[in-house]
């Protein structure tokens, strides 16, 4: 197996989800691409784990899946708030800080 | 080179885990169907547990199903069926200039694949097939409580935040 496998997967998983945090309007399919990007720096970090014989990227690893799980509370709060006031989560909407 | 350093087996589980992965993340998002996308993030992020046993990362590899399959696709669900009226396709997904994104993201892709070829062409993973073994939990474990004990503090606060933070969001008043 070669390293560049694992980050070339990685980088394609990230593009994608950097296209639906683009392209998306409804909030909650933002937040699914937010997880994409997520996991694919979870598997470099993986990668480089094994490539250096440390257990360091199996710890940071850990510790992004608590951050995307603490991201995802709190952003789906906001979204359920934002729902209650606007009856809507379209990010095309909420324009009120715009300038 | 020997059979044994070309590690077959895993490396056609790797090519078809990684079509599996990356036709379930286009889904995600292109899709226009917001409980079906949620449903092809479970694929994504099972691949990523694969994945993660190949890479010999076993403890986190379960940690990914408990926490991402398990609890956040809960959430996921959760906060789709909460903020829509009907559940079923529609078509206005999108952004108005969504057609901006492609080629932004395909640039993103171009970047990096070239980096990541020009930087580890042809560098294996590991050196040495045999040596390649289980990460065990108590080296991890070990990692957690020494020298990463102060952002493992910090991650607590933010897990005590967020879940105080959530119950103020969304409670009615």
């Amino acid at each position: 197996m070669l390293t560049a496998q694992f980050l070339l997967l990685g980088a394609v998983l990230f593009c994608i989800g950097v296209y639906g945090v683009l392209a998306r309007k409804n909030a909650v399919m933002v937040l699914m691409s937010i997880e994409l990007i997520l996991n694919s720096v979870n598997l470099n970090l993986l990668a480089f784990s094994v490539r250096h014989g440390s257990v360091d990227g199996n710890t940071f690893a850990l510790y992004i899946i608590a951050i995307a799980a603490a991201e995802v509370g709190v952003g789906l709060a906001m979204v359920l708030l934002i729902y209650r006031n606007r009856r809507t989560i379209a990010l095309d909407d909420l324009s009120e800080m715009k300038g | 080179m020997l059979a044994a350093d070309l590690l077959v087996a895993q490396n056609i589980g790797f090519g078809i885990i990684a079509l599996l992965m990356v036709v379930g993340a286009l889904r995600v998002v292109t899709v226009n169907n917001v409980v079906h996308a949620a449903l092809w993030l479970v694929v994504v992020l099972s691949g990523a547990a694969a994945q993660y046993l190949l890479l010999s990362a076993e403890f986190v590899a379960i940690t990914q199903v408990l926490v991402y399959v398990g609890a956040v696709m809960v959430l996921f669900l959760f906060g789709t069926m909460l903020t829509r009226a009907r559940i079923g396709a529609e078509n206005d997904l999108n952004n108005k200039n969504w057609k901006i994104a492609i080629p932004v993201s395909l640039l993103m892709l171009g970047v990096m694949s070239w980096v990541i070829v020009d930087g580890f062409s042809d560098e294996k993973l590991i050196d040495n097939p045999g040596e390649m073994t289980q990460v065990p939990v108590q080296l991890i474990s070990d990692d957690i409580f020494g020298p990463y004990l102060l952002p493992f503090w910090a991650l607590s606060f933010v897990l005590l935040v967020a879940v105080i933070g959530a119950i103020v969001l969304a409670r009615k008043d």
